[in-house]
C-alpha cells in the first residue's frame, strides 16, 4: 500500500500547498507527511460512507451482534497502521534529533528576543565568546551582551539575517533572552522553540539557494506576528565571500 | 454488584418535601444545572463574539470596532486569551460535565438529589464568580492578559512582558484558580453521587453511557484541576512573592533582569504542569458528549450501543491514556527528543479506543432507518466532527510532523472540529433532546423545541463548521502560524516586506473565506436562540417519554412535574439500557425500570 501512496503523492508535488522544500531532511518529511494526509483523507471518506450507507441504504436488518469481524478485525487493521506510521515517523525523528550535530557543521546561535532574531557567528577562533544578560545593549550594537573582557568574543559576528551557504550541515544553537519563542523556518521544515535559560541544538542541511522566512511559533508578546527574520542560502563559495566581507567588519 | 439498599434514603437529611424556601431553591441540583446551562449560554455568545472579532481583524485588519478603535496586536493578544479561556473553561467543561450533569445524571442513576447540594451550589457560585472575574479583566489598566489560555512563562510570569501581563494576568489566575476549585469541587460530587447514590438495581454494567462519561470526566477533573491550581499558585508567587520556579536565572525582559536569584527556574516546568492538567481537559470536555452520542445513536435506532461493555472500557481507558500524552503539546517545546517519542506512543495508542467508539457508533447506526429528529441528526453531525477532527491527531502525534505543524492553523482545525465543534454538536444533542426536562420545571408544561428550525439549524451549522475550519488545514499546511495578529503586511526587521510576509499574505484569500465562514456559522446560531425563546413558552407539548428512552430521567415518579406522592416511590432498575426489539408491527422497547414479566405491555412504537 505504501509504495502506491507514495507515487500518488509523487505525481502531484505539492498539492497541499506546502511551501517549497529546501533541506536535506525535508523530503522525507514531506513524503511522509503526505502519505499520513493521503491515510487521513481515506479513512475520513470511509467511515462517511459507511456512516452514510448505513443510514441511506435501503431495507433494514437488524443489529449486528457482537462479531469479532466488526468489533475487533477493524480495530486490528487500525493498529497495524497507526504502529506503521509510528515506526516510521520515530525512524525519522530519531535521524533529525537522537544525535547531535557533525563535529564538521558550520557553528550558528539564533538568539529570540522581543521581537526580533539575532545571529551570531563564532568567527575565526571557532568558538563563541561568553555572552552575559547584564551586558545587553542593543542600542550601543550589543544586542546579546558579548562580553568584551572574553577574547573568545571579539570575533564573533553578530547579524540580523541568517545567511547560510548550502549542503552544508548546520549546528543551530537556540537561545531566547525574555520569554519563549518560537524559531520555524517553513522551508526547511524546522521548528523549535528557543526558551529562556535553556540552550537547544538543531542540526539540518539547506541544499536550495534562496531567501526563506524565518517566523516566531511561539506567543511572545503582541509583536508576536512581526517577530521574524531572513534565512538566506548561499553557494558555498558565496557563502566564504559573504563570512569574509562580514568578518573584516569586526576584525579590521 | 449489588448495592447496598436504601443509600439515597440515607444521604437524604430528612423526607424530601416540596417546601421551596430560598436554600432549597438554590440547592436544588436542576436548578444549579439550568444556572450552569445560562452561564455557558452566556459565556458562549461572548466567546464567539470574540471570536468573531479575530476573523474580521485578521482580513479586514483596519476595521475599527465601535466604541473601541483599531484593534491592535495587543488587543487581538486577549481576544486570542478570552477567547479561548471562555470556551475551555466555561462553555465545554461548564455545560455538559456541571450543566448537564446535573440537570440529567442524578435521574439517569435513579437519584433524586446529588450527593452534596450545598456544595453543589457553592460550586455554581465560585464559576460564575471566576467568570465575572475573568471579563472583568477587559477592563483594568493594560487590559486582559495577552499570554493565550496556556499562559506560558515568562511571559505570564514578568508583568512587563506586555500589556495585559500585570493586573489582567493576575485576574486571569484569580479566575482561573477559582474554576479550578469549583471544578474540584462539583467533580468529587458527581462521583460520590454516582458511587453512593445509584437506586437498587443499577449495577455499574447499567449504568448509561453518559454518566459513564460524566463518571470519568470527574476522575480526570479531580487530577487535572488540583495540578493546575498547585501551578497557578507557583506562578502567582513567581510573579508576586520573589521566588523562581519558572524563571531561569537572567532573565532579560524589558531592559529589566529578573530570576536574578540563585535558584535557576524552568518555563519547560510549567508546560508540564500546565499540560498535565491541559490535555485531560479536553477529554473532560468531550467525554460526556460521547457517552451521550452513543446513547442517542441507539435510542433513536432503536438499537442497544454495539459492544456496550467494550464502550465502558474504552470510556476508561481513553481517561487513563488522557493522563498520560501531555507531552505531545511539547515536541519542540526543549523536551528530550527520547521523552518525545515515549508521548508519540502513548498518543498514537488513544487513537485505539477512539476508533473502537467511532466502529461502535457505525454498528449501532448501520441499516436501522432511524429517526431524523434534531437530536439525532446532531448526533450523526458529531460523529461526523469527531471522525473529521479525530484522523488529524494521529498525524499532530507524530514528532516529525509535528515539527512541521506544531503551531500552525492545521492545529486550531484540528482541536476545533473534534473539541469545540463536536463538543457544541453533543450539547446541541442534549438540548433538544432533554428540553422536555430542561422546560418542565416547577409545575409549568413539559415542551419541545421546534424540530423543522431545529433541522434548518442543524444543516447551517454543519455547514459553516465544515466551512470554517476545514480550510484552516490547508493555511496551516501552507505554514500560517497562530496567535499573528496581522496576516498583511507584516514588516521584516528592515521595515519591507519580507519573506514572512510573503507567505503570511499568500495566505490571505483562503482567510478571508475562512471568516466569511465564520459570520456564516455564527448567524446560523440565531435560528437556535429564536427556537429556544419560542419552545420555552409556545413549544409542542411533550409527552412523558417522548423519545421512547429506555434511561431513567424519563421516568415518571422522576419526572421534574412528578406529583409529590412520587418523591416517595422506590425507584428499581431492571436491566441494561437501551434495550430495544425489532418487530413486525414496529419496535419494542424496554426501560430501565419495567419489570421483566410486564415486557408484553409496553407500548410498541409508531412507525413513522
Amino acid at each position: 500500500m505504501t509504495p502506491i501512496f507514495q507515487q500518488a503523492a509523487l505525481l502531484s508535488p505539492l498539492p497541499w500547498g506546502l511551501p517549497a522544500d529546501a533541506s536535506a531532511h525535508g523530503s522525507a518529511l514531506d513524503r511522509h507527511l503526505l502519505l499520513n494526509l493521503w491515510i487521513a483523507l481515506a479513512l475520513l471518506a470511509l467511515a462517511h460512507l459507511i456512516l452514510l450507507f448505513g443510514l441511506l441504504a435501503r431495507g433494514h436488518t437488524t443489529q449486528p451482534s457482537r462479531l469479532w469481524r466488526i468489533e475487533y478485525l477493524p480495530l486490528a487493521a487500525l493498529a497495524l497502521l497507526f504502529a506503521t506510521l509510528t515506526v516510521k515517523a520515530e525512524r525519522l525523528w530519531a535521524a533529525a534529533r537522537y544525535t547531535g550535530a557533525d563535529p564538521t557543521a558550520l557553528q550558528v546561535d539564533a538568539t529570540g528576543m522581543q521581537f526580533a532574531w539575532y545571529f551570531r557567528y563564532p568567527g575565526t577562533d571557532s568558538t563563541f565568546g561568553i555572552s552575559r544578560p547584564q551586558l545587553v545593549a542593543p542600542g550601543e550594537g550589543n544586542p546579546l551582551g558579548i562580553d568584551p573582557t572574553d577574547p573568545h568574543g571579539a570575533d564573533d559576528l553578530v547579524t540580523s539575517e541568517l545567511v547560510l551557504p548550502s549542503n552544508r550541515q548546520v549546528d543551530l544553537r537556540l537561545e531566547a533572552q525574555d520569554v519563549i519563542h518560537g524559531f520555524s523556518v517553513p522551508e526547511m521544515r524546522l521548528k523549535q522553540n528557543a526558551v529562556p535559560g535553556q540552550t537547544i541544538h538543531l542540526h539540518f542541511t539547506p541544499t536550495t539557494p534562496g531567501t526563506y522566512a524565518i517566523l516566531c511559533t511561539q506567543l511572545c508578546g503582541l509583536g508576536h506576528y512581526r517577530m521574524n527574520a531572513s534565512l538566506r542560502i548561499l553557494p558555498p563559495d558565496e557563502f566564504a565571500e559573504w563570512l569574509a566581507a562580514k568578518q573584516k567588519t569586526v576584525q579590521p | 454488584m449489588k448495592r447496598n439498599p436504601p443509600t439515597e434514603a440515607s444521604l437524604r437529611p430528612e423526607p424530601y418535601t416540596q417546601r421551596s424556601t430560598l436554600r432549597s431553591r438554590l440547592t436544588d441540583h436542576r436548578t444549579i444545572g439550568l444556572q450552569y446551562l445560562l452561564l455557558a449560554l452566556i459565556a458562549v455568545v461572548i466567546g464567539t463574539t470574540l471570536s468573531l472579532l479575530m476573523r474580521i481583524h485578521l482580513v479586514w485588519p483596519d476595521w475599527p470596532l465601535p466604541l473601541h478603535g483599531p484593534i491592535l496586536p495587543e488587543d487581538y493578544l486577549a481576544l486570542v486569551t478570552i477567547h479561548g479561556t471562555v470556551m475551555l473553561f466555561f462553555v465545554l467543561t461548564t455545560a455538559p460535565q456541571s450543566g448537564f450533569g446535573n440537570l440529567i445524571l442524578p435521574a439517569q442513576i435513579g437519584a433524586r438529589h446529588m450527593a452534596f447540594p450545598l456544595l453543589n451550589a457553592a460550586s455554581f457560585w465560585l464559576t460564575a464568580v471566576a467568570l465575572v472575574t475573568l471579563l472583568s479583566s477587559t477592563f483594568v489598566p493594560g487590559g486582559s492578559a495577552i499570554s493565550g489560555w496556556t499562559a506560558y512563562p515568562p511571559l505570564s510570569a514578568i508583568a512587563a512582558a506586555g500589556p495585559g501581563q500585570g493586573l489582567g494576568m493576575d485576574l486571569w489566575l484569580l479566575s482561573i484558580a477559582l474554576f479550578a476549585i469549583a471544578s474540584t469541587m462539583s467533580s468529587i460530587n458527581t462521583l460520590v453521587t454516582i458511587i453512593r447514590c445509584r437506586c437498587e438495581g443499577m449495577t455499574w454494567d447499567r449504568l448509561p453511557l453518559t454518566v459513564w462519561g460524566w463518571f470519568t470526566a470527574a476522575l480526570l477533573s479531580i487530577i487535572a484541576f488540583s495540578v493546575l491550581l498547585a501551578a497557578l499558585l507557583l506562578l502567582f508567587c513567581d510573579r508576586h512573592a520573589g521566588t523562581s520556579f519558572f524563571l531561569p536565572t537572567g532573565d532579560l525582559v524589558n531592559g529589566v533582569l529578573h530570576g536574578a536569584g540563585s535558584h535557576n527556574g524552568s518555563p519547560l516546568l510549567w508546560l508540564h504542569l500546565f499540560w498535565f492538567f491541559g490535555h485531560p481537559e479536553v477529554y473532560i470536555a468531550i467525554l460526556p458528549g460521547m457517552g451521550l452520542t452513543s446513547m442517542l445513536l441507539a435510542n433513536f435506532s432503536h438499537r442497544r450501543v454495539f459492544a456496550y461493555g467494550t464502550m465502558i472500557t474504552t470510556t476508561l481507558a481513553i481517561g487513563l491514556l488522557g493522563i498520560l500524552l501531555w507531552g505531545h503539546h511539547m515536541f519542540v517545546a526543549g523536551l528530550n527528543p527520547f521523552a518525545s517519542s515515549a508521548f508519540s506512543i502513548s498518543t498514537m495508542a488513544i487513537a485505539l479506543p477512539a476508533s473502537a467508539k467511532v466502529l461502535s457508533w457505525l454498528a449501532t447506526t448501520w441499516r436501522s432507518r432511524p429517526q431524523y429528529t434534531t437530536a439525532m441528526l446532531f448526533s450523526l453531525g458529531f460523529v461526523s466532527l469527531f471522525v473529521t477532527g479525530g484522523l488529524t491527531g494521529p498525524i499532530l502525534a507524530q514528532p516529525i510532523l509535528d515539527e512541521y505543524l506544531h503551531n500552525t492553523f492545521f492545529v486550531v482545525a484540528h482541536f476545533h472540529l473534534i473539541m469545540a465543534m463536536a463538543g457544541v454538536f453533543a450539547l446541541f444533542a442534549a438540548t433538544y433532546y432533554w428540553f422536555p426536562l430542561i422546560t418542565a420545571q416547577s409545575g409549568k408544561s413539559s415542551r419541545f423545541m421546534s424540530e423543522p428550525l431545529g433541522r434548518l439549524h442543524f444543516w447551517l451549522t454543519l455547514i459553516g463548521a465544515y466551512a470554517t475550519f476545514l480550510p484552516m488545514h490547508l493555511t496551516g499546511l501552507a505554514g500560517e502560524p497562530r496567535h499573528y495578529a496581522q496576516l498583511t503586511g507584516v514588516p521584516g526587521p528592515d521595515g519591507s516586506l519580507s519573506p514572512a510576509g510573503h507567505l503570511l499574505a499568500n495566505t490571505l484569500p483562503l482567510n478571508r473565506h475562512i471568516t466569511y465562514a465564520a459570520i456564516f456559522l455564527a448567524t446560523s446560531q440565531i435560528l437556535f436562540f429564536v427556537n429556544l425563546a419560542r419552545s420555552f413558552r409556545r413549544g409542542k407539548l411533550s409527552p412523558e417519554n417522548p423519545w421512547q428512552a429506555t434511561t431513567l430521567e424519563w421516568h415518571p415518579a422522576l419526572h421534574p412535574n412528578a406529583p409529590s406522592e412520587a418523591s416517595d416511590e422506590q425507584i428499581v432498575v431492571h436491566c441494561a439500557p437501551c434495550q430495544y426489539r425489532s418487530m413486525l408491527t414496529g419496535d419494542l422497547f424496554r426501560p430501565q425500570w419495567i419489570p421483566e414479566d410486564t415486557l408484553g405491555v409496553t407500548p410498541t412504537i409508531k412507525p413513522e
